[in-house]
């Protein structure tokens, strides 16, 4: 299926790359297939949205974006991902690339480093040495992740002994040190509390101004709330790609992209 | 509400006529599990015991020559061990002391890149059959007896060095420490291996996913969260040097030296005793040195020990 891209203003959205271009991907997993012929653009500063049931194959699409196949060998890509205009399937260096994708995996990953030495990780990576420079990412990331204030006065102790949420909102720090230009979220609200989700939603809202954000999701409303496209996704296929809106008010081309939104799927 | 009250449709085997006469039966299942209790209770504490009786012992065995001619400064700063001079015999470990510690430093120099190098390889680069194949290898490697390694060192290391380095003597600190350094790296590649593999694989993800090369994920992740582990293969691998016994005795020369180059022949501190304990008359005060450097050794291992759980939990702590 093709995303029809609303023509807008011809000249500059036409000129404009999309962030991430994505052709006739599918993926297996030795033999099975988990996602097929899956086609569609993300915008650069646009939220877009993936929901679906599990085993959809939403994280495997995330794993495809950003190379993750390489840990996994019985993971076999076909299709063609092309970031920045750039096919990631000939890139030589896929740490290059990796830098420049933030994950943020559903279960939380404290590393069992400092709390300061986990945001900190990207940036040294990236070559920052500067203890001043630091400081000021290591704070910066910490207050968007709306973690600053619960852990300011320990960032000595350890990132793996804070609790899930905790743990969660130091991910997404993480990712964001790493100043990404895409930001993926898969599920990231699954171990934060309501009240924390919401702000990191406001979060992501600001910083659609920045960067690209792809969020993969279970929760439709958070689709709703967040997105500016939603693609849904169904065994393995992208049934539907719209306008977040259009698809909770009904205009839809499948039906049962209406029955998900709804909560009737059976 | 459903015109039952609720219990009544219950199979008859859960309705006890008397529930409180019930919970006093023991049944077989209790008793099982009170033996079981018991059992594995005498194979835990059995450890504790032996440890203790085995201390008595080499204490009561070596306990008169601590009270007689035991000098604690001819003991530990004389290098002149000679038991059985006629006339004036001397024991001062000194120099079997510094044999020891100087095979077992070499070892170390020699054993800690190898294994650290072959457990950071299986366990982070090698996969499928080579990983198998390297693994099963490691543990044949560790099986080899101590004497065979102190035949290697005899029959094998011994002209290499002579005809090397040109020296009179193949069988030195060089010969001991590396032997020493080869039996010890198995063992400490399948510990140091086995705390890498307890490295949860999703924080080589998260660091993979986020643009680290494998180097950096090892370096900055795997290897800091295995830390206590890798420390735990080393100071066992110390702990192994300082203990063996028969591979020293064949290739360090057996001749008492404070070494002052790796080509000098030492002598070990249980090397000492396994040459010397059968020749001796049973309640001599030869006989009773030798235990108590049975003494030494056991204190020190257990300081070894007792310091690698204290910096273990230490590390934990923080």
């Amino acid at each position: 299926m093709v995303t029809a891209t609303p023509d807008t203003s011809e000249g500059a959205a036409s000129m404009a790359l999309p962030k991430l271009q994505v052709t006739d991907l599918s993926i297996r997993y030795g033999g099975t297939a988990a996602l097929s012929d899956v086609n569609l653009e993300v915008r650069e500063h646009e939220i877009f949205g993936i929901i679906g049931p599990a085993n959809a194959g939403k994280t495997s699409f995330l794993k495809a974006v950003n190379r993750m196949d390489l840990f996994n060998p019985d993971m076999e890509v076909g299709g063609e991902v092309r970031f920045n205009g750039v096919d990631t399937s000939r890139i030589r260096n896929v740490y290059g690339l990796r830098r420049r994708i933030g994950v943020v995996f559903p279960l939380p990953v404290g590393l069992p480093l400092s709390i300061y030495d986990n945001v900190a990780l990207a940036p040294r990576l990236a070559g920052q040495k500067d203890p001043a420079e630091l400081d000021v990412i290591v704070e910066r990331c910490l207050q968007r992740a709306a973690l600053w204030d619960e852990v300011k006065d320990r960032l000595d102790s350890l990132g793996s002994l804070l609790s899930g949420g905790q743990q969660q909102r130091l991910t997404i720090a993480r990712a964001l040190s790493q100043e990404p230009e895409l930001l993926m979220l898969d599920e990231f609200s699954i171990a934060v509390d309501p009240v924390t989700t919401m702000r990191i939603e406001d979060v992501l809202k600001e910083l659609r101004q920045e960067i690209t954000i792809i969020l993969v999701t279970n929760l439709v409303q958070q689709a709703r709330r967040l997105a500016d496209r939603t693609a849904f996704f169904l065994e393995g296929r992208c049934v539907e790609i719209g306008a977040t809106e259009d698809l909770f008010t009904g205009e839809v081309r499948d039906a049962r992209t209406r029955d998900y939104v709804e909560g009737r799927f059976g | 509400m459903p015109a039952d009250p609720v219990g009544a449709s219950k199979p008859r085997a859960l309705q006890a006529a008397d529930p409180a006469a019930d919970f006093d039966r023991l049944n077989r299942d209790w008793y099982i599990d009170k033996a079981v209790q018991i059992a594995v209770f005498i194979g835990g504490i059995s450890a504790i015991v032996f440890i203790i009786g085995i201390f008595v012992f080499i204490s009561k065995e070596g306990f008169g020559f601590l009270l007689g001619e035991f000098s604690f400064k001819e003991f530990f700063l004389s290098p002149n061990w000679r038991p059985t001079s006629e006339g004036n015999p001397t024991y001062g470990i000194l120099a079997l002391i510094a044999g020891t510690a100087s095979v077992t430093g070499l070892a170390m120099l020699v054993a800690i890149p190898f294994s650290l190098g072959a457990a950071v390889f299986i366990a982070e680069f090698a996969s499928g059959k080579t990983r198998e194949y390297l693994k099963v290898t490691v543990e044949l490697l560790a099986a080899i007896p101590s004497v065979v390694w102190g035949f290697i060192g005899l029959a094998i290391m011994n002209p290499i060095i002579i005809q090397t380095f040109n020296v009179p003597i193949g069988l030195n600190v060089l010969n001991a420490g590396v032997i020493l350094g080869l039996m010890a790296a198995p063992i400490m590649t399948s510990i140091a291996e086995d705390a890498l593999k307890a490295v949860p694989d999703r924080y080589r993800e998260a660091a993979e996913a986020m643009g680290a090369t494998r180097w950096q994920v090892i370096y900055k992740v795997v290897l800091p969260a295995a830390r206590n582990g890798l420390l735990g293969a080393v100071l066992l691998g110390v702990g192994r040097g300082f203990g063996e016994t028969m591979a020293v005795l064949m290739a360090t020369g057996h001749s008492i030296n404070i070494p002052t180059s790796i080509f000098d022949s030492v002598r070990a501190l249980t090397a000492t005793i396994a040459a010397e304990l059968g020749e001796t008359a049973v309640g001599s005060d030869h006989y009773e040195a030798l235990f108590t450097i049975g003494i030494f050794l056991f204190v020190v291992t257990f300081i070894i020990n007792l310091t690698a759980d204290l910096v273990v939990r230490g590390v934990r702590r923080g």
